[in-house]
Parts: C-alpha cells; structure tokens; sequence
C-alpha cells in the first residue's frame, strides 16, 4: 500500500487529535500512545490497520509501535464489546468479597473473563484497583465507577448498558 | 478558617463539594501563586518550601523543596511532571484531590514549575480515572481562560503550558522513571539511574517528578509560611496528611488529619472501628507494597519515620486493613497475583521470581503445599527484594508484605501445610481465582 492509503485509513477528525496531541510533545513518536487512544476512542479497539496507519502518521514503525501498544492493558489490540465491565482484584476489594462479586457478574452476562458476550454486549477484564477501594468491592463499566456493589445491584447497574 | 487546619480538603468542606474557579479565588486560591511569580525569586520559593519540611506523599517521602534545588541552573527546557498514576492497591486519595479541588493541584504546579524555572508541565493522569480526568482538564482550561496558565502569567514574564497526559495502564508507570518513558510515548520500562531525572528527565532534559497530593501542600505553604506548615505535623513530620482506611471498618473513607495522628486515632475514630464481630489482624498502612502491622503497632504516629522504625513504611498513608475473616495466605496470594502480573519484564528475579512466589502461594492455598515451602519462600522472597538484585523498586515492594505475613501469620501458613486446607474457606467460600 502507498503512503496515502495508510494514513488514509484514519479518518480527518482522528488525525486532527493526533495531530492536536502531537504539538504538545516535542517529537511526533511521542504522541504514540495519545494516538493510540483516540483511535481506540472512536473505533474500541486497535486493529493492525489502526497501528499501521498511526505507525505512519507518527513516523515510526509499525512493529515499534505494536510493542507499545501490547504493553499497556488499557489498549485493546483485540475487538471488545460495546461495553467493557471491569472489576477490580486488588488487594481492598479480596478483603471486601471481590471474587463472589466476579462470580455474580459472570452468571449475570455469562462470560469469564477475558472473553466477550455472544451479542457483543460486554466485554468482561479485570482490573488492578481503581483508586475506589473505601467502596469496595468496586467496578468500572466503561468510564463509569460503580461501589460498592453488591450482587443484587447488578441488574440495575447493568441494564444502564445497552 | 477550615483552609488553615486543613489546607488540602478545607475548601471542598467549607463549598461542600467541587470547588470551582470563582469558588476557589474567592477563598484566597492563586493569591500564593501571584505573590510567588510577582514578588518571589525562584530560589526563594525553594527556600520556603525546603525550610517547610515539605516531603514527597507519593510514598518514598523524599524532601520536595531539596529535589527541587537539584535542578541544575542551565538554559533551555525543564519540566515538571505530576506523577497521577495512583495505582498503589489501597490508595484513593490524589482521586479525591482531582475530583473536588482541581485548581489547587493546577496552582501547586504553576508555583512548582516557577520554582524549577518549568516553562512546560504535565499531569500523568492513570487512564481509569474518567472523572477526574474531565474535572482538570475544565480546571486547566478555566485557568487558561483566566490568564492563570500560558503566556505573561500576572502581568510577568513568565509563561507556562500544563497538559495532561492519559496512561496507557500499568502499575510501572508510577515508578518516575517508567513514568518518563511512557510521557515520551514508550514503553514503561524504568531506567538506569544515575542519572536522576532532575539532571535528565523527559526527553533528556531537566525534569522534577512530584506526586499530586505532595503538589497540592505548595500552595498552602506559600500562603501561610513554613512555621505554619510545621506546626501542623503533630510530631517530627510538617504539615497534615490525607489518611484513608478500606476494609471491615464502619465508615471507610479519607480524611485530612495532622500528619502524625495515631493508626489507632485513625482507625477507630474516623473510621469508626471494626464492624461488629469483626477483630483486626493485619495493617497494610501505606498500599500494597508497605510490610503489614498488627495490634501492637495501633499506638504509632503515621510519619515517616515512626513507621519505618516499626519494619515498614508509610507509603501513600492509605491503609487496608485485614480483618480475622480474611486468610493471610489468600491475601498474599492476591498481592503477589498482582506484582506477578504488574512487573514490566525487564530484570530475571522480578520477572520469574515473582511468578514463582505466587505459584507456591496458590499452592500453599489450594493445601498442595509441601513441607520446607515456608523456608523456601522465606529464602527466595530475601534474594527477589534484595534492593540492587533488581532494576527498579517494584520488586522491593512487592516482597515487603510478603515477608511480613510470613512473620506475622506463620501459624496460618503452617496451619495449610499441616491441614492441607483453608479453615477461611470452611466459614466464608471463596471461589478459585479465574485469572
Ligand atoms: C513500582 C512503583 C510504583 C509507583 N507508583 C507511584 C504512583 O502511582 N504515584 C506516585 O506519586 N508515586 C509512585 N511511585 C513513587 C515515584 O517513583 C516517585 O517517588 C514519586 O512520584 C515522587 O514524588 P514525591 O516526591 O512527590 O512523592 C512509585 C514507585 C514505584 C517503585
Ligand atoms: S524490578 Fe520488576 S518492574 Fe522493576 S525493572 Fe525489574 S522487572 Fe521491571
Ligand atoms: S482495591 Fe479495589 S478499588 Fe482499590
């Protein structure tokens, strides 16, 4: 594929905030995972289009980028659902019950972690502490904090994702 | 009133909740900064917060106002860098600082950055947290809006640009120099040291790394003065501390309290003690990676040094506590589960070793523990901790609970060996972890 096509892949609004962030760095490798980000924003994941794509607009590699983007577990280089569900593991919430608490949450989307609703409703992943832990046991879904909950809380707070 | 015995969370007391711009100014907030950029040399911001006895809340608590004075006197760019990263397990408390009283944070780095000679300053936000991630970043551009942040700030010649920079996730990238690196748009692996970041930092250059709660004490420093600010420690330590209790107490939560309050103060009169037919076992008193407590340390200041003389570490001054239903060997279990999965990879004994202790754990728990593991782990968790047997200090911290459950809950352990099962399983079942 010639230059164009790659960068084509990400749309005008995508690189303008690729470009926006990038003027806060002082190189554009910089704004690696910024980019990241906001692809992920617009599209849930990043496929190995986005990462050649972005790879490109940013002037490095591709394979450099892969190796970053794999390392941070807020960038999903797998498709998830319309709604990530996750439940911290860390050490407040074991004390406050979070693995009956995981458990409620399986029987209620029926999945294990790590793996996706058949609807493409949730995606279920843990977590390490989301800085809630005098709500423990504490949830996430998407960018809303949920704590302390309790199994009979589920279906309310579920049903709020559709 | 409030501001002056509690110059962290006063304001969100006295406006009993988010404290916005005009809420802020009105209460006194960016007078200490003008007076710092209008009437203050740099050297003498330095001055007054190193005389405060300011030290750092991220958890190592070095001297803020003697890091600052490492930046070397040389031309060209410096940065400041507020580490939000808050993922120590147990901690909560920089949260509550963004969430309620953003622009304290915005003005403690705009004094910082004047003081360091920063004329580009970043806050490194962990990327779960949405909401005060959408509280500073209205506060930034308030401040902007104002005049307060950009070029010419009061009318000097002084100009500042705060951006924030979301994480990418991963416990390392707290650790300053891992920090750096995923600022820069890499991999948060931690780096050699020397060189120390306030020689080269963020893309080489001159940088200071400070923790947000360490940052929002600037402010009230430059307002009030450093005697101020040391009459507000109860014993050696100045100024107050954001304390936090989780577990089974009757009001977990935070609370802004002279820094030197008693656990025991903290424990059973703001958080209102154990819930009934609950008894106290174990003390995390800093997050994750600080050595447990128990009883006989309830009568301890929380400062740095009362702590540390007790074998452990105030860290973030966030604690969790560990109550008799909870088994010691789990609770190991899921912090080694976590240091396991958060270490970045780089160095042998932390990259195998840690696995390793949390294989032998989860053993020891399912009861197909086998005799000689205790001395085993003793042995191994030594060399894994050892400070210089690895990299960075993740692994450090990630032995200190550990070696402290073996010391203070042996029996427990002892009891899996011998048994061959959990008697906390028998009275509260928990599932098989799935990770
Ligand atoms: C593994 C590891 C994780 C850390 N995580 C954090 C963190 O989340 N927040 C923080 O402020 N400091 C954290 N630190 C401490 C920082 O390296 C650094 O000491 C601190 O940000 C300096 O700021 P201060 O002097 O204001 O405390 C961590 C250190 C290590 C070794
Ligand atoms: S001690 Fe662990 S976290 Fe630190 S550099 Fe080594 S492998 Fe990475
Ligand atoms: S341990 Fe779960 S939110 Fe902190």
């Amino acid at each position: 594929m010639s230059e164009v096509e790659f960068i084509e892949v990400l749309s005008n609004e995508e690189i303008d905030l690729i470009e926006e962030a990038a003027s806060h760095v002082p190189d554009r490798p910089s704004a690696a995972i910024e980019a990241l980000q906001i692809v992920q924003e617009k599209r849930g994941w990043i496929s190995d289009q986005s990462i050649g794509a972005i790879a490109r607009l940013l002037g490095m590699s591709a394979a450099e980028l892969d190796s970053i983007a794999t390392f941070y577990n807020l960038i999903f280089r797998q498709p998830v659902g319309r709604h990530v569900v996750m439940v911290c593991d860390s050490v407040s919430c074991y004390v406050m019950g979070c693995d009956n608490l995981r458990v409620a949450v399986e029987d209620s989307i029926g999945v294990k972690p790590g793996e996706t609703t058949a609807d493409d409703r949730f995606t279920l992943l843990p977590i390490v502490c989301l800085g809630a832990c005098d709500r423990a046991p504490a949830m996430m879904i998407d960018d809303q904090l949920f704590g302390p909950v309790k199994a009979d809380d589920l279906p309310g707070i579920l049903e709020q994702f559709e | 009133m409030s501001v002056e015995l509690k110059p962290l969370t006063g304001r969100i007391d006295d406006v009993g909740g988010l404290v916005s711009l005009e809420a802020y100014r009105e209460a006194g907030g960016y007078e200490a900064a003008r007076r710092a950029l209008t009437e203050m040399t740099p050297g003498e911001v330095q001055e007054i917060v190193k005389e405060a006895n300011l030290r750092g809340r991220g958890g190592a608590g070095f001297p803020t106002g003697v890091k600052w004075s490492f930046v070397p006197d040389v031309e060209g760019r410096k940065y400041l860098v507020c580490n939000g990263d808050e993922m120590e397990p147990g901690t909560f408390k920089d949260r509550y600082l963004l969430e309620y009283d953003p622009h304290l944070l915005v003005e403690g780095m705009l004094i910082a950055s004047y003081a360091i000679g920063a004329d580009q300053a970043y806050v490194f936000l962990r990327g779960e947290y949405h909401e005060p991630y959408r509280q500073l970043d209205a506060a930034i551009r308030a401040a902007r809006e104002a005049g307060l942040l950009g070029d010419g700030i009061f009318g000097t010649s002084y100009a500042l640009s705060l951006d924030i920079h979301r994480s990418g996730g991963r416990y390392i990238c707290g650790e300053e120099t891992a920090l750096l690196n995923a600022l820069e748009g890499k991999r948060a692996n931690p780096r050699t040291k020397p060189p120390f970041p306030p020689a080269s930092g963020a893309w080489g250059r001159p940088t200071i790394v400070n923790n947000i709660e360490t940052l929002c004490n600037v402010p009230g420093i430059l307002s009030h003065g450093a005697e101020w600010y040391q009459d507000l420690g109860i014993g050696e330590d100045s100024g107050t501390k954001l304390y936090g209790v989780s577990g089974r107490v009757n009001n977990p939560g935070l609370w802004e309290l002279p820094i030197g309050t008693t656990i025991r103060e903290i424990i059973e009169v703001h958080a209102g003690g154990m819930m009934e037919g609950y008894r106290l076992r174990g003390i995390l008193p800093g997050g994750a990676s600080t050595d447990f407590l128990v009883e006989e340390h309830l009568d301890l200041p929380m400062d740095y040094g009362s702590i540390q003389a007790a074998g452990s570490r105030m860290g973030t001054g966030t604690m969790i506590l560990m109550d008799d239903s909870v088994c010691p060997v789990g609770i190991s279990l899921n912090l080694q589960h976590f240091f396991a999965q958060e270490s970045c990879g780089f160095c042998t004994p932390c990259r195998e070793g840690l696995p390793w202790l949390e294989q032998v754990l989860a053993d020891i728990e399912a009861g197909r523990g086998e005799p000689g593991d205790l001395e085993l782990l003793d042995k191994n968790a030594a060399f894994i901790g050892a400070p210089g047997n690895t990299f960075c200090l993740h692994a450090t911290g990630a032995i200190e609970p550990l070696q402290s459950a073996l010391k203070y809950f042996r029996e427990d352990f002892e009891e899996h060996l011998a048994t061959g099962r959990c008697k906390y399983r028998d009275v509260m079942p928990v599932q098989e972890s799935a990770g």
